[in-house]
Parts: C-alpha cells; structure tokens; sequence
C-alpha cells in the first residue's frame, strides 16, 4: 500500500478517538412548558443531560408515565463501548502499518458490522424503555407506548422526541468513509500500475 | 331698550358654552393619552419582555415590587423588611435572622427609596438598595435571585429616611436620620431629656455605609450634624464626585406642631457633605469610636441561611473638630428632595413650600467655599452665602415642588406636589419649557437611570399619591397609582396608569437586558451545603432528640419522602427540614400544615427550608404542598399522626410500601 494511503488510513483510525470526547446521538425532547427545550446526549461511556440537570428532570417527568429510570451506570452497553473503539483504533493502526488493501476491507466490514449491531442494539434499547412501563404508573394511556424513535421526530404525549446523530457519529462516518477511500484507491491505482 | 340688552346678553351665551366645555374638557385630558398611539407604545405582546425592570418601593409594605416598563404589568414582590408568609420570608428558620435588629425581632419596615448599584455612575445591574425608615436599616437585594442578600442596622439614628442612595462606583450606600433625638457627648446614646430642651440635647447623623466587591455592607463612619431632619439625599457625579447632598428641614429646631413651626424659617440647608474627606479622616483614624450597637444581617450562601451579626462600635466625625467635612448650601423653603443633574454640575432642591425651584452650581459653592463667602456658621459648619452659589431660580414651577429628575438632552423634570404636575424645565436657562398634569399628587418621579450619569430619558413615571376615581374602586383604601408619561419628543405625553403594591415612595428602572441574562433559574443541589439539607430520598429520615422532633424531608413532583409520619407528641417541637430535590426552573413546592401557628413554605429548587411546629392537638395530621406543581399536585399530600403527651408511640416514617 502507498505511503499515503497507509497515513490515511491511520487518520481513519485515529478519527475514533474523537467518540471518547464527544457524543455520538442525541435525543431532544420538545414541550410547551419546556421552550428552553430539554434532552440527552448519548455518549459511547455515559448518558448525560444536555444540560447537566436535564437527565433527573427527564427520569422525573418518565415516572409519571411508568418508564424507567435512565440509570448510566447500570447500561452494560455504556461498558463494552468503550473497548470496542479502542479495539477498532488499535486494528485500524495495524492495517495501516501492514499495508494489506485486504485487511482494509475487512477492518471496514468489521466496523459496519459493529454499528450496525450499536444501532440494533439501541432500537431494543428504545424499545425495552419505552415498552416496558410500570403497571403502577399514575398515567395510563391505552395503547401508548414511548419509545423514542431511532432517527427523526415522533410525538409522545406532550412531548415530540426528536432523535439524530450528534458529532461523533459523524467523526465514526467520516473514519469508515477514508477507510473506504484508501481501499478504492488502492484498487484503482493498483489496476492502473498492472495496466501501464 | 331692554330688548337690545337682552340680546347682548344672548351674545354672551356661546361663551359660556364654549368656557363651559372648555372647563369640562379639562378633566378629560386624562383621555388623551388614551389614544392607540399611547395603546401601541405601551403594548408589550404576549411571550414578548419589557423593555425596563422597574423596581418601586412598596412604602408601608416594607417590601419592594418590580414592574414591567412600559407595560406597568407587575412582574413580582421581593420581601426586604416585613415577613411575608407566601415564602415563609421572616417565617422560616433560615430567613428568620434577616430582621434581627437591636430591638429584637422587628417583622415590619417601611421601605422608602431603591437605589440601583452603579459603576461608572451608570446603573449596573448588580444589587438594588432599598432604605427602611422606622426601624432605621438599609438592605441590599441581590439581582441574580431578586431576594434580599443583607439588612444593616443603622446606629444612631431615629427614622432613617435620607437614603439609600449610591455613590457612582458604589463606593458607599449614605443614610441619614430623619428624626433627631438627644445624645449624650460620651457615646451618642440615646437620653432621658425633657423634649422642651430639643435644642440643647437633640442631635443628627448622617452615615456613611461602606459596600465591598461582594456587597457586603459595614458602616465606616457616621458625621455628627445639628438637630434638624434630614430628608432626602443624592450623590454628586463627574465633577461633583466625591460629595453628597442631603436636605433638612426644622432649621428652627421645633419639636411640636412642626406644620408651622418648623416653616418659619425663609430658608433652611442643603448639607454638602465631601464624603471623600471624610473617607479620609475615617481611614487615618480620626474622629472616635463610640458605642454603637447594629446588627449585619446576611445571606451565607453556602448554606442559604441568613445570619446575623452583632456590631458594638461604629466612627464618629464631628464637624466641629475636623475642618471641610460639611458645608450648609441655604435653601427656600423647607426643601424635600435634592437631585443632581447627569453632568455633577447643578443641585436641585424640591423646596416644598417655595415658589420656586432653587438650582445651585456646585462651581459655584466650591468658589465660595475657597473664597470663604460664608454668611454665618452653625455648630461648627460653615453656611455659605446664597446668592454665591446660585445657578439659578425656576419660576413658577407649580406649587409644592419636590422631586426631579432628568433626560439624557438637559431637561429636567420636577414633580409639583400641590398642583398636581410634572414641570418640564431646561437645566441651563431654568425656563419651564412644557407642564403635564397627574392623576394626582406626585411625589416622586422616576427616568429610567434620571438620577445617574446616564439617564435612558424615554420614559418618566409619575408616583402619585392619590388615586382616587383613576380605577374601579376597592372600598377606602386605593392602591397608589403610577403614570407613563411619554418624554421622547417635544410634549409630554401621558401613556399608561396602573396601580402599585402599598405606596410606592421612589422608584428606580434599568433596561432589562442588563439584569435578566444572569438570573439564577434554580440553586444547584449539589452546591447545597445546609446541615439539615437532604440530597435524596435515602437520605430522608425523622429523629427524636429530647422533646425536638427532626424531620428531614424531600420534595419531587410529586410527593414528599417520608409521607407518613408517626411517633410525634403533643408538646413536641417538630422541625421540619424541606429540601427541594427538583433541579428545574419555575418549580418551586410548597408545604403546610393544618393549624400551624406560623406560615406555610415555598422551597425553591435546590433548596432546604425549615418550620417549626408545635402540635397541640392529638389526631392525624394532613399536610400537603401548597403550589402547584405538576398534575399529580393534589396528590401531593402526607400525615402526621400525633399522639398523647407521654404515650410510647415509636417515631415511625415512609413512604410507599
């Protein structure tokens, strides 16, 4: 591989440091009585209000309806991500020291397969919120349930949820775009110098 | 020949027609600002905000109330110097302290004059000042919270109108007494004198309260002054910084039946104080130290808790031994309020029984201070001569001339009292340039910053004191009535009246976009470091100490932890420790309980407040929360089981099963 595709690709990988500061998705709720708005930040490590008091108002406002308390620490998911990054970053760098166009595509395959099972893994994780209710709960709607969409706006309520990836996310897209760059432009360069 | 006078008389009649419409037409001016012009200006849309804060003191409320300019809409009351039960203010154990005075616990002021804090003699938007003149204090409101932060007690002082009135950098907050009262030499302590030997014994202060960085309030000296009343005050600005202004009236010293014989006199005092000399004197050490027992009371915010604390001395500077403190400026007649123009160079004295406004230069009495053109001396102060000092007279200014303020283009404005007017005169050549009248009997008048350097000029409101027949009618007692008046153009232009809380003395305004990017929205539970505070319902609990029952409890919509109490007794004391667990703006809860002989709570988000009862009564209990906070509100409720004096009931409490 080129010295300048085996540098891309370590950019690709190192692009995922950024998923350690930044969040990747974001949840916003909007509601009359909340013109300042109010919602979440969903970090690879943590959950956190987008404003630092706005995940106990919005586990306060849950209760009402039976949802669950949003419990950071008790999310397995928040634990295993972490590694998995680091996982990617490590491999990611190997690739590009070893140069092989194969293992570029296999690192990218393996890194779709990772989101894509994040993304399953966050609509059961929706699901499992918004479904599973209290059956004590102080307001019963039939037939209601308030799991949050995956990606959009979807009216719960009082409230209209509106769920989109934040800047990390975009930083993950940006790294599996120059991972995928760096294979097809090696296999286009590799052709033309077979070629000439 | 009788016929032909006749009809000369019928001549006559569309006069009288005309003069009598004319004459009805008057009253009716009050219509003319009732126009859309009037309606548009003044017309602030839903969701849209005032343009101005205006803060006005709520007189015999002892409170201060703040109002929307220009739409008069009345935005909120903050308690200063009277309890207040909605917020248990003066009630609860953590704001009881605030009216601690020498005199015990004092639950009720009247509140005279808000002074916004000033840097660079511009309104700042930090704190606003708010003077108590019966129990003489001075209180200091913070405008992150709109809640009073500190009360200081004024020594020496019998009725504390003169203030509070801002230097230009808030370098000090000045008082004066309004009473004078006889003092023995040794400690100024109050004496046991026939009050016929009024002007053998009877003598004034004027203070001089120091404001730190963090506003924290110590008198650094009071000045000795001759038994008159002192009335009004305000600070010199630009080149007249570093002096203030204070009026006085009873120059001839009466003590009964003041009406007529404290109006004698042609002229009484201005007194011109150089508080930076002054300053100086107190930094050196000169002057003494005389008994002069005042209480401090704050707000420790780490535990949002007042405190009070006993100060024993205070300094004291006698004119009469340390030279150029004080100057008498003579001036007719009786005069009330004393205004210095935005650019420090003119004093305005409201001489409520002259029939004219007397403008001083203070080049002028600084000249004649260096030129000794004095016309006499009173207890060691120099009087200086009047017609030295003399910018100017306005004639005809109407009668019963009081109070003035000022525009940003060199107009001032002056209320007239008797006649029912604001006069609007130019500073320079002291012609009445335009007259509006009020609905009725202004006293003060405020420009939104027409006391500092730089006034906004847009707006005046008149403070009248009488309202009758302006609004429906609520038996004998009328809230006082402000009136917009319009001061942008040529004419004034009256806009809007509205009625305020008690009877608002002075006012203050400053443009809302100085005050409302810093307000505190809710107190941060974690930076809430009250001992009695509860940071979670498992912290909540009840312990029995002696015959003292401490209840620690949490609030959330929407329910209180522990909800069910038991093992209280009749003759118990129960302390109930409230800690707000909500983290969100505008959810406050409240909680009361039936029969108790005190107030109920309203506890902010974040906070922990206290009451103490003491049930009387066995039975069961309810107590609930008395703001509504959510949809689940009237569940929001609990028992206390009392049981009999003596009876083995365990302390027992939870909530949920």
């Amino acid at each position: 591989m080129k010295t300048k595709h085996r540098i891309t690709m370590a950019i690709a990988a190192l692009l995922l440091i950024a998923l350690y500061f930044l969040p990747i998705w974001s949840i916003s709720l909007e509601a009359p009585q909340y013109p300042e708005g109010i919602g979440l930040n969903i970090h690879i490590h943590t959950i956190e209000g987008k404003q630092p008091q706005d995940l106990q108002n919005i586990n306060g406002l849950n209760h009402y309806i039976g949802m669950k308390k949003i419990e950071p620490d008790s999310i397995a998911e928040l634990k295993y991500m972490p590694p998995i990054i680091a996982f990617l970053i490590v491999t990611g760098l190997v690739v590009a020291i070893w140069g092989n166009k194969k293992w570029v595509m296999t690192w990218l395959i393996l890194f779709m397969l990772l989101a894509v099972a994040g993304l399953v893994d966050f609509y059961l994780w929706e699901y499992d919120y918004g479904h599973n209710l209290n059956p004590n709960a102080a307001i019963k709607v039939p037939g209601m349930t308030y799991q949050p969409p995956l990606i959009g706006s979807k009216a719960l309520l009082n409230f209209n949820a509106v769920s989109l990836p934040h800047t990390g996310f975009f930083f993950a897209l940006a790294s599996m775009v120059l991972a995928g760059l760096v294979w097809w432009r090696e296999r286009v360069e590799g052709k033309d110098e077979k070629n000439s | 020949m009788k016929l032909a006078n006749f009809k000369s008389l019928l001549w006559g009649l569309p006069v009288i027609v005309i003069l009598s419409m004319l004459m009805y037409g008057c009253p009716s001016q009050q219509q003319l600002g009732a126009n859309a012009d009037a309606a548009q200006k003044v017309y602030v849309a839903p969701g849209e905000y005032d343009e101005f804060y205006g803060f006005m003191s709520g007189g015999y409320s002892g409170q201060l109330s703040v109002y929307g300019i220009p739409s008069g809409r009345h935005l909120y009351t903050i308690p200063v110097f009277s309890q207040e039960a909605t917020n248990a203010y003066g009630y609860s154990e953590e704001s009881k302290p605030m009216l601690n005075t020498t005199h015990g616990f004092v639950p009720w002021g009247d509140s005279h004059h808000p002074e916004l804090s000033q840097t660079d003699g511009v309104p700042d938007g930090r704190w606003i000042f708010i003077n108590e003149n019966n129990t003489p204090r001075v209180a200091r409101i913070n405008l992150s919270t709109f809640t009073t932060d500190e009360i200081i007690e004024i020594p020496n002082s019998a009725g504390n109108h003169a203030s509070s009135f801002v230097t230009p950098n808030t370098e000090y907050v000045s008082a004066a007494t309004r009473f004078s009262i006889p003092m023995d030499d040794e400690n100024l302590n109050n004496e046991d004198v026939p009050i016929s030997e009024y002007s053998e014994h009877f003598k004034g202060t004027l203070s001089f309260i120091k404001v730190g960085d963090d506003g924290k309030m110590g008198i650094d000296f009071q000045i000795l002054v001759p038994g008159f009343d002192y009335d009004l005050s305000h600070a010199g600005k630009g080149p007249s910084d570093g002096w203030s202004f204070f009026t006085s009236y009873n120059s001839e010293q009466a003590h009964t039946l003041l009406e007529v014989n404290a109006s004698k006199n042609d002229k009484d005092f201005i007194a011109a104080v150089n508080w930076r000399k002054a300053a100086e004197y107190a930094a050196a050490g000169e002057g003494r130290m005389v008994e002069g027992e005042h209480y401090r009371n704050y707000v420790d915010h780490d535990t949002h808790t007042a405190k009070s604390e006993l100060i024993e001395e205070v300094r004291v500077l006698d004119p009469r031994e340390l030279e150029g403190l004080i100057y008498f400026l003579p001036t007719p007649k009786s005069p009330h309020g004393v205004d210095v123009d935005p650019s420090g160079q003119y004093i305005v004295a409201g001489g409520k029984l002259s029939t004219v406004i007397p403008v001083h230069s203070f080049e002028k009495m600084i000249q004649a201070i260096e030129n000794e053109e004095f016309e006499g001396e009173i207890d060691g102060i120099p009087v200086l001569n009047y017609d030295a000092i003399l910018h100017g007279e306005v004639e005809n200014p109407g009668l019963g001339p009081l109070h003035t303020e000022f525009d940003d283009r060199g107009n001032a404005y002056t209320t007239a009292f008797i006649s029912s007017e604001i006069v609007k005169w130019d500073l320079e050549t002291t012609q009445v340039l335009d007259r509006i009248q009020t609905y009725y009997s202004p006293g003060h008048l405020m420009i939104p910053g027409g006391d500092s350097q730089k006034p906004w000029g847009k707006y005046l409101v008149a403070l009248n004191k009488i309202t009758k027949d302006r609004y429906l009618p609520t038996g004998p007692e009328l809230f006082h009535s402000a009136q917009l008046i319009d001061i942008s153009g040529e004419k004034m232009k009256l806009l809007l009246d509205f009625p305020t809380e008690g009877e608002p003395h002075y006012a203050q305004a400053i443009p809302a976009d100085l005050v409302r990017p810093n307000q505190t929205q809710f107190y941060k539970l974690e930076e809430n470091n009250h001992p009695d505070a509860v940071k979670g319902e498992d912290e909540t609990r009840v312990e029995r100490d002696g015959n003292e029952v401490h209840i620690y409890m949490s609030t959330i919509r929407t329910h209180f932890a522990p909800d069910n109490i038991e093992g209280v007794k009749v003759g118990d004391k129960v302390y109930f420790h409230i800690t707000n667990l909500e983290q969100d703006w505008d959810i406050p809860h409240g909680f009361a309980v039936k029969g108790m002989n005190n107030s109920e709570l309203l506890i902010m988000p974040g906070e922990t407040r206290t009451i103490v009862w003491e049930p009387k009564k066995v039975g069961v209990i309810p107590f609930y929360c008395t703001d509504f906070c959510s949809a689940l509100h009237q569940e929001m409720q609990g028992y206390i089981r009392v049981s009999p004096e003596g009876s083995d009931v365990e302390i027992a409490y939870g909530t949920g099963q």
